[in-house]
C-alpha cells in the first residue's frame, strides 16, 4: 500500500524528517508514538503533499508508483486520506455541498442527491453528529471533537484506502473516542483490504483500533518498532527512558 | 442607419428618428452643452474614449415594437432564443428587449395591463404619458450629475419606462434584456421606474443574457422613484465583454416609509464605475445596496453605493463583496451622507474584499460622513487572499484546485447569492466558473 525510503523533508530551512522509512501493507494498521515536535503531523502532510514541506531527498511510493509529485488532490483520489490533527472551519462553504463536490471528484456520474442525503444522514447519526453540522459552513463553530467527527464523517462516504489519523482522540471525549472508533473498525471489516496510520500520544485510542505493528518517532525518524507492548511501555516510561532501554538492550 | 461622432446634428437626428416632442429635443441639446463643459471623472480607472468614433445611435430598419416573437426578424429571434431569454419568459410578470439601440420586443402579463402596471420603452413612454414622464424625467439624476450622465442625456436610446399605480403589488418580476452586437457601438439606454404609494415592484435587468458585444461604452442612466410606503428591488448582473466600458448612474428617491434595494453584480466589461445611490427623503425610509464585483485579467471594477440620508430615522445597509483574480483590481468605492436633518438615523457599511493571486488588486475608498450627532455610522472591511491551508484542506479531500477556489469564492458572496431569484444564483455560479 504505502512505502516511504530514506525520507529527509525540510520546512523553512530544518530539516523535520531525517531518512524516514516506513512500509505499510494493504490492510494493515501502524501506530505511530512519539514525542511533541518530532514530525509526526509533518509526516502525514507530506504523504497528504502539502506543498509548505520539501522533500530533499527519499520517495513516497503508493500503491507501486512514486508519488513525490503529486498534487494533494490527486493523492486524495487514489485514496490517501488525512484525518487532521486540527481540522480548519472554511467560512461560506457548506460542509455538505463541499462532502458532494469531493464525492462527485471520485465518480463519472454526479451522485444523486437523495441518495447523498440519506447516506451522509445515517453517517452522521451513526457519529452522533448533530445533523445542523452538516448544513453548517465547514466546522465553522464547531468543536475539536465536532471537527474530529466531520473528518470520520467524510472517511466513511469518501472511502479512501489509505487513512492517517493524525491524533483523533485529541478533542474527543472517552464516549465519543469509543463511537467513533466503531465506525471506523466498521469501515474497517467492511473494507479489509484498507490500511491505517494511527499517530498518537496516548495508547487508548490503540485499544479501539488495534495496530499490528507500533514505532516509536524520535527526531523525525523511527527509533523502534514493536506491538502494542511498546505502545504500553512508552505510556508507562516516558520517551526518553523507552528509548534508552531499548538502546541499553541493544548494546547488552 | 448609423449615427458616428458626437455633433448637433447626430443629436438632433436621433431625435427626428424617433419623432420626439420639442421639450425632449431641448433635453438633449442642453444635456450635449452641459457634456462639453464637464471634465473626465478624476477618479477611479483611466480610460480614453475617443468621443468621434463612437457609434451613437443604430438601427436596421425603423419598425414597432413587437409583442409577439414571430413577428420579429428571425435571425434576431433566433439569437435571444439561444441566449434563453424567450424561455425565460415564463418566469416573469413581463419582459423588454432592446437589441443595439431601440427596444424591439415588449410584452406584459394580461392581468397588468388590468392594473393599470405600465411597462414600455421610454420613447413611447414620453409620447403616450408626457406628464408623467415630465414629473421625474432627469429629476433623480440631473443631466449635470457627471459627464456620463450629460452624455446619456444628449444621446439616450431604449431603456424603459415602468410606472406600478398605487396599491399595487407584482407577483413575479418584470425584466429587461440588453444587447448589442456591432462594433464601436455605444448603448445609451435610459430608465425611468416609478414605484408609486404603497405598492412594489422587483425588477432585474439583463441578467442572464451574455453580451458578447463589440461595443465600447454603456452609458446608461436609471432613475428610480419609491413612493411611500413602497418597495423597489432592482436586480442587475451585468456580463459584458471585456473591451467595453461601463459607466453607469443609478439612482433612487425614496420617500417615507419606502425600501429601495440594489442587488448589483459586476462580472464583465474592461472597467465599470457604478455606485447605485438611494436618496432616504423620506422618514423612516430605508435603503440596501449588496453589490459583488470580480476582476479578472484587463479588468477594473470601481463600484459601490451612495447613501444619501434626509429624512429623520432613515437606515442604510451597504455589503459590497469584491473579488480580484488574474491581475484584475475590484476597488469598494463608496459614500454615507447622514444629513443634519436625519437624527436617528443608522447606516452601516461592510466591504469585503477576497484576493486570488499576487497579481491582483483590491482596494476600498469609503467616504462617511455624519452630520448629527443623534446618527451613526458603522464602518467594517476586511481583505483576504485565498488561504493556503483552506486551498489544502479542500484538496486533501480530491477536490482540484480549480473546484476548491470556486468553492471558496462562491462562499465568499454567499450573501449576494441569497438574494438572487433561484434561476440567476444558478446563473451567476455558471458565470463565475467560466471566469475563475
Ligand atoms: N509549517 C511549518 N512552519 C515551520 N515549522 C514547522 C511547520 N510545520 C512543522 N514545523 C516544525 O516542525 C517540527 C515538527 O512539527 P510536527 O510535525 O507538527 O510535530 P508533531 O506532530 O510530531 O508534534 C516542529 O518543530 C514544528 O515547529
Ligand atoms: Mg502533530
Amino acid at each position: 500500500m504505502l512505502k516511504i525510503d530514506k525520507l529527509n523533508v525540510i520546512v523553512k530551512d530544518k530539516k523535520i524528517l531525517n531518512d524516514f522509512s516506513i512500509d505499510i501493507k494493504d490492510g494493515e494498521i501502524h501506530a505511530i508514538m512519539g514525542p511533541n515536535g518530532t514530525g509526526k503531523s509533518t509526516l502525514s502532510k507530506v504523504i497528504m503533499g502539502n506543498k509548505n514541506y520539501k522533500i530533499e531527498s527519499g520517495k513516497i511510493v503508493f500503491n507501486g508508483d512514486v508519488i513525490n509529485d503529486l498534487e494533494t488532490d490527486e493523492r486524495a483520489r487514489r485514496g490517501i486520506f488525512l484525518s487532521m490533527q486540527n481540522p480548519i472551519s472554511i467560512e461560506g462553504v457548506q460542509n455538505s455541498e463541499f462532502i458532494k463536490t469531493a464525492i462527485n471528484a471520485r465518480r463519472n456520474t454526479p451522485i444523486g442527491l437523495y441518495e447523498f442525503i440519506k447516506e451522509i444522514t445515517a453517517k452522521a447519526s451513526e457519529l452522533d453528529l448533530k445533523e445542523d453540522m452538516i448544513h453548517r459552513a465547514i466546522n465553522v463553530g464547531a468543536s475539536g471533537g465536532e471537527r474530529k467527527k466531520n473528518e470520520v464523517l467524510q472517511i466513511s462516504l469518501l472511502k479512501p484506502s489509505f487513512i492517517i489519523l493524525d491524533e483523533l482522540d485529541s478533542g474527543l471525549d472517552v464516549d465519543s473516542l469509543k463511537k467513533v472508533c466503531e465506525s471506523l473498525n466498521k469501515y474497517l471489516e467492511e473494507n479489509p483490504k484498507t490500511s491505517v496510520l494511527i499517530i498518537t500520544h496516548y495508547p487508548r485510542i490503540l485499544e479501539y483500533i488495534k495496530p499490528r505493528y507500533v514505532h516509536m518517532m524520535v527526531n523525525g525518524k523511527i527509533v523502534k518498532t514493536g506491538n502494542l507492548t511498546l505502545a504500553l511501555e512508552i505510556e508507562k516510561s516516558g520517551y526518553s527512558d523507552t528509548f534508552n532501554i531499548s538502546e541499553n538492550k541493544v548494546y547488552e | 442607419m448609423e449615427l458616428v461622432g458626437l455633433t448637433k446634428e447626430n443629436i438632433r437626428k436621433i431625435s427626428e428618428i424617433k419623432h420626439e416632442e420639442q421639450w425632449v429635443l431641448d433635453y438633449r441639446l442642453k444635456s450635449y452643452e452641459l457634456f462639453k463643459k464637464e471634465a473626465m471623472p478624476s477618479f477611479g480607472p483611466k480610460y480614453e474614449i475617443d468621443f468621434d468614433k463612437v457609434v451613437y445611435y443604430k438601427n436596421e430598419d425603423i419598425s414597432d415594437i413587437k409583442d409577439n416573437w414571430n413577428n420579429v426578424d428571425s435571425c434576431v429571434k433566433d439569437e435571444f432564443k439561444s441566449l434563453g431569454v424567450i424561455d425565460s419568459e415564463k418566469y416573469l410578470s413581463g419582459i423588454g428587449v432592446q437589441y443595439e439601440s431601440e427596444v424591439i420586443y415588449h410584452n406584459m402579463l394580461e392581468e397588468l395591463v388590468k392594473k393599470n402596471v405600465i411597462f414600455t420603452s421610454i420613447e413611447v413612454a414620453m409620447k403616450k404619458y408626457p406628464d408623467l414622464v415630465k414629473k421625474y424625467f432627469g429629476k433623480i439624476v440631473s443631466n449635470a450629475d457627471n459627464k456620463f450622465a450629460s452624455l446619456n442625456g444628449a444621446v439616450f436610446s431604449g431603456g424603459s419606462f415602468i410606472y406600478i399605480p398605487p396599491n399595487t403589488t407584482l407577483d413575479r418580476p418584470l425584466q429587461s434584456y440588453f444587447r448589442i452586437n456591432s462594433r464601436s457601438m455605444g448603448q445609451f439606454e435610459r430608465t425611468l421606474i416609478i414605484v408609486d404609494d404603497n405598492s412594489d415592484l422587483h425588477y432585474v435587468e439583463g441578467c442572464t443574457a451574455p453580451t458578447y458585444s463589440d461595443s465600447s461604452l454603456h452609458a446608461a442612466v436609471v432613475e428610480i422613484y419609491v413612493g411611500k410606503n413602497s418597495h423597489c428591488r432592482y436586480t442587475t448582473i451585468q456580463n459584458w465583454a471585456v473591451n467595453v466600458l461601463n459607466l453607469v448612474t443609478k439612482r433612487a428617491l425614496v420617500e417615507e416609509n419606502g425600501v429601495m434595494e440594489w442587488i448589483d453584480g459586476n462580472i464583465g466589461s474592461r472597467a465599470t464605475m457604478k455606485y447605485p445611490a438611494c436618496i432616504l427623503k423620506g422618514d423612516n425610509s430605508s435603503g440596501t445596496c449588496i453589490t459583488i464585483s470580480v476582476a479578472s485579467k484587463n479588468q477594473q471594477q470601481d463600484s459601490g453605493a451612495k447613501m444619501i440620508h434626509i429624512g429623520k430615522n432613515t437606515t442604510s445597509n451597504i455589503i459590497s463583496k469584491s473579488i480580484a483574480r488574474n491581475g484584475g483590481n475590484a476597488t469598494y468605492r463608496g459614500m454615507v451622507d447622514i444629513k443634519k436633518s436625519a437624527t436617528g438615523s443608522k447606516a452601516i457599511v461592510k466591504c469585503d474584499s477576497l484576493i486570488l493571486d499576487k497579481k491582483s488588486k483590491s482596494d476600498a475608498y469609503p467616504t462617511n460622513i455624519c452630520r448629527t450627532d443623534l446618527s451613526n455610522i458603522e464602518h467594517e472591511a476586511t481583505v483576504s487572499r485565498i488561504n493556503e491551508d483552506n486551498l489544502f484542506y479542500l484538496m486533501s479531500r480530491g477536490l482540484t484546485e480549480q473546484k476548491a477556489t470556486e468553492l471558496i469564492v462562491l462562499g465568499f458572496i454567499e450573501k449576494f447569492r441569497e438574494e438572487l431569484p433561484m434561476e440567476y444564483a444558478l446563473e451567476l455560479n455558471q458565470l463565475l466558473k467560466r471566469n475563475l
